[in-house]
């Protein structure tokens, strides 16, 4: 009898822990004797420290300590990703001291903490300090930074607020696409920039224990190891074995907890100088100020078609704002995860991209759920949807005619990367006929009769996940290697704990990773523990973004058990007298091939754990094995997103009313989750296209700092959303996964502008920036009827 | 948040004498508004004032044709009365209407009114109505109540105890809500009052205020037609990230039109 449940609905078996209040996150914990650190943080966005006195502040009830940067004096947080210029030439990396050192350089910017015996003492005491700031001029706005004469964000390191100048392609060979070209699209657009907000602000605790010289940083991580090794090697100097790093329970990170924050590198030094746990929670205005932001880039692309609409060349030109510092991600967000995403799903020959990364005084900005390819999505589905009015073929005929047809996989786009499989046209189809695309003209008629323009848009898009090879990412500049880890610990009575160096804050791994361990063990779920986020307890890990848990995770806990299966054949040989080559094992049990003769796999554990009938000679007893998986290429999940909305033309309120994403990502292991990663990404990407948006005013204050002005979606602001598969399998990762994490808000936001300009087709407007805000919508409307408006 | 002291009265008259005795103390009613404003450390006040265990101020109640409604009743409350749907349903609907469930539990009609944000929704049906604010020691015409952005003609230490709503022929209010923080960007209050036609308009300007040349147009004509096309200067108008004035000032328009068309 089979126990296998991949293809089932498996219910989250975490959810019981949440659902009940019972989760363990950061905040939740307290350590004995612990302090309470409030971080002073810069109210300018670019100002030079003339003066900074805490001696009163010291002295305030319950301080325990205060550090400036002059007391702080370590490593620099580091950037994990080199990008080289055009001319070859490494890209311009200032320092990132964890307090500020002489200069703030961005609203929220860390200046001192303080630490006291209570939160609100901590507080009290830092009204108390005394700071002579001399403001400078500072700039937010990437393109504006660009500009001669610009407010220098790092005048000694980058007087012209470049990082570095970086492109893709063959520019050449583009040119000339160009000059036969029949029809060009063209477009500039903005991808508007994103605050991440998880619901679990960012938290740290600091330990430490002197009688043995071991630091403890219990964080909101998704990446545990990432984070020890960051801090321990670079900023703080701690080795590995000394510094312990928990990420507990997180909610929610999107990317934003991947990075090494300031605060982690202060609590864990601190606690060391006054020998007490030192705890911070960020509020949620600190949230706004000092999550890495998302996006924010400007393009400009262009299109060029033959006669029958055949995408001949692509050119793009992105400025892309890295804010104040280099975020541990930053520079390969809009190169390596946007640039080598340019030919989508089309077989476009020839593409050139160039990327100018700019300073500017704001938060970093770094990965958003979908790190690069939101961005590259977004620019390309909207620019094939112009390349339709301009040649006037259908946008769903344009699109078919210029996919790279399933029988050309594995297909090497000319931007680097090398796609394993995906059928577009089967993605299209059923979305096409989910959605009842053909049906749109009655519902436009029906909206039209309630007075409301409707509108309908799709996109097909690709992306990459899984990351990945690390040979290839090391000579793409990155600093770090991208296998997983995953150690599988059968006990003697046969359950079994898994550690797995991915990290899980809400994507429901601990339900996941069971069921495959379980299929491929032939055991219960319920006799299966995934562990994760401590770095005591698990190997090594690279951490969880970029949808590559299960692709690269699940791979590496793949490759332990059959390490467990093949060494359980080895002792079911000793056991059953039989030659190792004839030991099959399925559903649970090691049986002599063609015969009834089996040991069940919790025989074979306690075996290895009481070896008093056991190939002792040969085989060590014990069973436990560990395996590093690094993967042979990235995953390519894609899909067709169609969207409809419905437009007040009297307000220019745009309604989502009806959203269809067909996706392809691979295997489907748990229905019901990847149905939840769709629907939240998704979300999240109507939240980029109508709502979201952070504001700086000129001068660089953060204008949307708190829920009252940052709009998140909410549940009435979606519909119903249809969630289906067109599945093609990974060819080269034993699951055949790819990622559904980012899906939705890589897909999503073109489907719904494409839908929004559809609607406003009668106005003539064939383009509009997100988020289209009703105002946006309404002017839009405007523009195209002056006449109306004066009235 | 600053240390602080909290008092509870039981009866009016305590609360307006601790309040006479301390210049810096301040009434906390939902607290909706000011909790927040404490936990940024926007203010400091030496005491709290909690109203909510005086008796008689929280609750609703018709007196012939006018509708009375206690300073601390929850703006919740107000949406799911019977009395309220019966006599003034516009009333409840703009209870309903306000920011989320959890604000309208806590909410009241007194601290919405008395704080005057200028985005608040109920400082338009005091005015659109024509209602009388009825204190601890005085009634204040809804004409006279509002005085400017986060102003009210309150003295200090005074106490809202009470807003009377005088019943009108027919009322409806129409909001276009902030996204973010479900405020009104712009809100129209419009009724038909034994007084003559009022038109109120929230969220547009520095404060509450009346649209006289809609309340003219529907004086003449109680019909959507009647305010199709007409413009209310955008000058004095509030500009933000959210809507510029120019929008603003089109939104009054399209909202009047509506609020008419759902009770012409
Ligand atoms: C997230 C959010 C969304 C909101 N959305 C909306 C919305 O959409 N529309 C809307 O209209 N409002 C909205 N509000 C405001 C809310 O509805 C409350 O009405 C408002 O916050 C004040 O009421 P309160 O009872 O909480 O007063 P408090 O916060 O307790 O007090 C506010 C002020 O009024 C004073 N005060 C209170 N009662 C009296 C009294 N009886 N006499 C004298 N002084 C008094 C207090 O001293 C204080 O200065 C929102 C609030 C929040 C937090």
């Amino acid at each position: 009898m089979s126990v296998t449940s991949i293809g089932t609905s498996v219910k989250r078996r975490e959810d019981k822990r949440f659902l009940t209040g019972k989760g363990n996150y950061t905040d939740d914990m307290n350590r004995p004797n612990q302090t309470h650190a409030y971080i002073l943080r810069s109210p300018h966005a670019y100002a030079k420290i003339a003066a900074l006195d805490v001696s009163a502040a010291k002295a305030a009830p319950g301080v325990v300590a205060i550090f400036t940067g002059d007391d702080m004096k370590v490593g620099s947080i580091p950037c994990g990703w080199q990008v080289h210029s055009k001319d070859g030439s490494p890209m311009k990396e200032p320092p990132h001291p964890p307090l500020a050192q002489g200069f703030v350089r961005h609203v929220g910017d860390q200046v001192a903490v303080i630490i006291a015996e209570t939160y609100s003492e901590a507080k009290d005491a830092a009204e108390l300090i005394e700071i002579d700031y001399h403001p400078l001029p500072a700039i937010a706005d990437a393109k504006k930074a660009l500009e001669p004469g610009a407010p220098p964000v790092w005048p000694d390191v980058a007087p012209d607020n470049l990082c570095f100048d970086w492109h893709i392609g063959d520019k050449a060979a583009t040119d000339a696409a160009f000059e036969k070209a029949k029809w060009v699209a063209k477009l500039d657009l903005i991808n508007n920039r994103l605050i991440p907000n998880a619901m679990e602000p960012r938290a740290a605790i600091g330990d430490y224990d002197v009688s043995n010289d071991l630091h403890t940083l219990y964080t909101t991580s998704q990446n545990p190891h990432v984070i020890r090794l960051l801090m321990g090697a670079f900023v703080l100097g701690i080795p590995e074995s000394r510094l312990r790093v928990v990420a507990p329970d997180v909610g929610g990170g999107f990317g934003s907890k991947i990075f090494h924050y300031a605060e982690e590198a202060i609590v864990t030094w601190a606690a060391k100088q006054i020998e007490r746990p030192v705890k911070w929670t960020a509020e949620r205005s600190e949230s706004f100020m000092t999550d890495a932001h998302g996006r924010d880039h400007h393009s400009h692309a262009e299109l060029a078609m033959d006669d029958q609409g055949r995408f001949l060349g692509l050119r793009v030109a992105t400025i892309a704002n890295m804010g104040a510092y280099l975020s541990t991600f930053a520079p390969a967000v809009p190169t390596y995860l946007s640039g080598t995403l340019l030919a989508g799903v089309y077989t476009t020959p020839a593409i050139y991209g160039e990327v100018k990364a700019v300073f500017t005084h704001t938060v970093p900005v770094d990965a958003y759920r979908g790190a690069g390819r939101p961005e590259t999505t977004f620019l390309l589905e909207r620019l094939v949807d112009v390349a339709a009015e301009v040649s006037g073929i259908d946008r769903v005929e344009l699109r078919r005619r210029n996919f790279i047809p399933p029988d050309a996989y594995p297909y090497q786009t000319p931007v680097a990367l090398q796609y394993d499989s995906g059928d577009h046209a089967g993605c299209l189809d059923r979305a096409l006929e989910k959605s009842d695309w053909a049906g749109f003209p009655a519902r436009k008629a029906e909206s039209a009769a309630r007075g409301k323009l409707r509108g309908i848009g799709l996109s097909t898009y690709l992306e990459a996940c899984g990351i990945a090879p690390s040979a290839v990412v090391g000579s793409l500049g990155a600093r770090a290697a991208l296998y997983e880890v995953g150690s599988v610990r059968v006990h003697p009575t046969g359950s079994v704990t898994v550690f797995t160096g991915t990290h899980s804050h809400g994507q429901g791994h601990e339900t996941t990773f069971a069921q495959v361990v379980s299929d491929q063990l032939g055991i219960p779920i319920e006799s299966i523990e995934i562990v994760h986020g401590d770095t005591d307890k698990v190997p090594f890990g690279m951490g969880t973004y970029g949808s590559r848990s299960l692709a690269v995770g699940g791979s590496a806990i793949v490759k332990a058990v059959d390490k467990i299966v093949a060494k359980g054949k080895r002792i079911a040989a000793h056991l059953l007298e039989a030659a190792e080559a004839d030991i099959v094992f399925a559903d649970g049990k090691f049986t002599v091939a063609g015969t009834d003769r089996s040991k069940a796999f919790g025989e074979i554990a306690l075996a290895a754990y009481v070896p008093h009938n056991y190939p002792i000679e040969t085989e060590e007893p014990g069973l436990e094995e560990t395996a590093f998986y690094d993967p042979k290429n990235f995953t390519f999940p894609g899909g067709s997103h169609i969207c409809e909305v419905e437009i007040d033309p009297d307000t220019g309120v745009t309604q989502v009313v009806r959203f269809t994403a067909v996706d392809d990502v691979g295997r489907v292991i748990n229905p019901m989750i990847v149905e939840g990663q769709v629907q939240g990404g998704i979300v999240q990407g109507i939240g980029q296209a109508l709502l979201e948006n952070c504001v700086y005013s000129e001068d660089a204050q953060l204008l949307t700092g708190s829920f009252m002005d940052y709009c998140m979606p909410r549940a009435d602001d979606v519909p119903f959303i249809t969630v289906d598969h067109h599945t093609t399998l990974c060819t080269h990762n034993p699951l055949g996964v790819k990622g559904c994490g980012e899906v939705g808000a890589i897909g999503c936001p073109p489907a719904v502008i494409n839908a929004v300009v559809d609607a406003l087709k009668p106005y003539g407007v064939s383009h509009i920036d997100m988020p289209a805000t009703p105002e946006k919508v309404w002017q839009a409307i405007q523009a195209a009827r002056p006449a109306a408006a004066a009235e | 948040m600053y240390a602080f002291d909290y008092t509870r009265p039981t009866s009016v008259a305590d609360a307006v004498a601790t309040l006479a005795s301390d210049s810096d103390a301040t009434v906390l009613a939902g607290g909706m508004t000011l909790i927040p404003t404490l936990k940024q450390r926007l203010a400091q006040p030496s005491q709290l004032v909690d109203l909510g265990a005086l008796p008689g101020l929280a609750g609703i109640r018709r007196e012939g044709d006018t509708l009375i409604i206690g300073a601390m009743t929850r703006h919740a409350d107000v949406a799911r009365s019977e009395i309220v749907a019966a006599a003034l349903p516009a009333l409840a609907a703009l209870a309903d209407g306000i920011g989320d469930a959890q604000v309208r539990h806590r909410g009241t009609i007194g601290g919405s009114i008395v704080n005057h944000d200028p985005a608040a929704d109920y400082p338009s049906a005091v005015l659109g109505l024509g209602a009388t604010v009825v204190t601890d020691r005085r009634q204040i015409a809804a004409d006279d109540f509002f005085t400017g952005l986060f102003a009210t003609a309150l003295e200090e230490g005074e106490i809202v105890t009470e807003v009377r709503f005088p019943l009108p022929k027919r009322a409806a209010y129409v909001k276009f809500p902030n996204p973010a923080s479900r405020y009104a960007v712009v809100g129209v209050f419009v009724a038909e009052t034994g007084s003559g036609v009022r038109v109120a308009v929230t969220g547009a300007g520095p404060g509450v205020f009346r649209a006289g040349n809609f309340e003219a147009a529907l004086t003449a004509s109680f019909t959507p037609k009647a305010v199709e096309g007409l413009v209310w200067s955008a000058d004095d108008l509030n500009s933000d990230m959210h809507a510029s004035a120019g929008y603003r000032a089109h939104l009054i328009g399209v909202l009047a039109k509506r609020a008419v068309a759902t009770i012409a």
